[in-house]
């Protein structure tokens, strides 16, 4: 009997066809309390480090190679106080076979796909990370399909997801692009369910795991190029796994003093799900509309326990505004000689601010830069804004950004300032969405101190949140 | 006219306004949530036809036609005057005067 694919019933079986698409029973990690074993989870994946790099370059991924952004840090020199301005460097993961970091992780998922015996795999993704997965499969011979969230009700698309589209096509995926909306989900899991494809999802404990090798690279390779670890490293935030992955390899490196900092563009006021809003943003990724509530509840992703728990692992999270990312990708261009992707210059811009806050003699590094192309670079970026009705000029943009409304360049880049977000506040949320999934705020010494491992703080913090929330 | 085996865009209602999540903002919960996909045509047919594709990955989709042969047109976008400003700017802040 042919299974009924309307809604409800496709979404009714999301744990069975979950189960079939990941070959792996997340159930094994639950504790029947709040706890979850996550050390669990990230080792289920059953490679090493060594091993990961290993399957990362058959494919020709990682090992990209850190850039000093020069000009760029005498720039920034020029608005600190004497004797301060630490060098910004950046790993130059443009240089990855899809263009972007995300081939780390679909390396791996891809590799277990295969591995598995499926066909296929498929992502839920509008950006670099389809293109990934789209190059890993064509590597790999599987076949692959990514699903996109790409235009408004009129039909109107984001020029940076048509130029995702346009990648994974080009690495021979099928691309399924839809309007608006969270059941997006839906459409994932019924192709999901009637091809028997792998989901490789983003947040699976594969996808950070091949994000723990970014990490590791920086911190050796800082030490063999400059002698020492990065004071700071910047990652550019949207669902966590950037920088969950990268803080972890630093750990495996045996970085300990370097200051794990997120950073992402400030949306404040734009509905993710709401059709009008979606073509009055001027970026996709890396933006608080994903970095905030996947930071305050990471399990609410396409796997049922996310491999992506950015809060254990940011020591600041701190936001830039659209116009600053917009001056800073054009700036990398201009004094840098290097075009890159305006979401991967989100930590950029965030790196600008912070360097001026370090001693000259200390290194600031991003993670991460990304390709860029037409529909994803400043210009059509910038065009598609204005002709949606967005008013662009300069000024503070820290005074008077408007998401949705303007874009403010900064007049000068003295004007590009990141701003920090309250980490107790998000903390506090965290325990308090954790609290409510659960069903109550009266929880055991055991799962204190797992709230205390999840929101990087410690046992007596939880209980004084929990004591207030009750 | 377009031919069996061409290479077109189809697209689909997936679901209709009522029939969507209920938590969604209002403006979203007005329209329906729409797909577009391409592939070969099954069979002969005309723009606006009910049809059948074979995807790249050999699923067969069904809905309107919609375009054939369909191509890209994002682009770099119209001139941005500000970018030429910023360009003046960081020259003159870093390099100017030291001549
Ligand atoms: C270039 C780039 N940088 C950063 C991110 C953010 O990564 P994450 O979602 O793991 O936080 C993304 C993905 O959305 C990206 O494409």
């Amino acid at each position: 009997m042919a299974l009924a694919k309307d809604y409800a019933s496709v979404m009714g079986r999301n744990n069975e066809i979950m189960k079939e698409a990941m070959g792996l029973d997340y159930d094994q990690f639950e504790s029947g309390k709040m706890r979850f074993d996550y050390e669990g989870l990230m080792a289920s994946t059953g490679y090493t480090l060594e091993e990961i790099e290993r399957v990362q370059s058959l494919t020709g991924v990682g090992n990209t190679p850190i850039l000093e952004l020069r000009n760029l840090t005498a720039l920034a020199r020029k608005y600190a106080k004497p004797g301060y301005g630490a060098t910004i460097l950046a790993k130059d993961e443009a240089a990855n076979p899809s263009g972007s970091f995300k081939a780390r992780r679909a390396a791996c998922a891809v590799a277990t796909a295969k591995k598995m015996g499926y066909k296929g795999v498929m992502a839920a993704t509008s950006g670099n990370y389809g293109a990934a997965v789209a190059s890993q499969a064509a590597m790999q011979g599987l076949k692959c399909i990514i699903v996109q969230e790409c235009f408004d009700s009129h039909g109107v698309g984001q020029p940076e997801i048509i130029e995702k589209a346009r990648k994974c096509e080009a690495y021979g995926a099928e691309v399924v692009q839809l309007t608006v909306g969270p059941e997006l989900f839906y459409t994932f899991l019924s192709i999901l369910e009637d091809t028997g494809y792998f989901n490789a999802s983003l947040y699976s404990p594969y996808g950070i795991a091949g994000v723990e090798t970014l990490g590791y690279e920086i911190a050796m390779q800082c030490r063999e190029k400059y002698g020492k670890d990065p004071a700071m490293v910047v990652c550019t935030s949207a669902g966590g796994g950037m920088m969950t992955g990268t803080a972890r390899g630093l750990m495996k490196a045996g970085a300990t003093n370097t200051k794990c900092v997120a950073a992402s563009i400030d949306l404040t006021g734009l509905h993710m799900a709401s059709d009008t809003a979606f073509n009055k943003k001027s970026c996709t990724t890396g933006h608080t509309g994903f970095g905030v509530p996947y930071a305050v509840d990471p399990d609410h992703s396409d796997v049922p326990r996310s491999a992506a728990r950015p809060l254990r692992y940011m020591e600041r999270y701190v936001t830039v505004k659209q116009g600053d990312v917009m001056y800073i990708t054009e700036a990398l261009a201009n004094l840098e000689g290097i075009e890159r992707g305006p979401a991967g210059n989100t930590a950029l811009a965030a790196a600008f601010s912070l360097a001026q806050e370090l001693p000259a003699d200390e290194y600031i590094i991003i993670s991460e830069t990304e390709y860029t192309g037409a529909g994803k670079h400043v210009q059509p970026q910038l065009a598609f804004a204005r002709e949606n009705g967005i008013e662009i000029r300069f000024g503070d943009p820290n005074k008077e950004d408007k998401p949705g409304v303007n874009i403010i360049l900064p007049k000068d880049p003295s004007y590009i300032k990141t701003i920090d977000m309250d980490l107790v506040h998000m903390r506090k949320s965290f325990i308090k969405k954790a609290c409510k999934k659960y069903g109550s705020f009266d929880i055991d010494e055991d799962d204190i101190a797992f709230l205390a491992e999840e929101t990087n703080s410690t046992p007596e913090f939880v209980k004084k949140v929990l004591e207030e929330l009750k | 006219m377009a031919k069996k085996g061409d290479w077109v865009r189809i697209h689909r209602v997936v679901l209709p306004a009522e029939g969507r999540n209920p938590n969604l903002p209002a403006d979203t919960a007005k329209v329906p949530l729409e797909m577009w996909v391409k592939g070969s045509l099954c069979a002969d047919a005309e723009i606006g036809d009910e049809v059948e594709v074979e995807t790249a990955t050999n699923r067969i989709e069904h809905g309107t036609l919609v375009e054939v042969n369909p191509y890209y047109t994002h682009s770099y976008g119209k001139f941005v005057p500000e970018l030429i400003q910023i360009d003046r700017q960081l020259r003159e802040i870093l390099f100017g005067g030291e001549e």
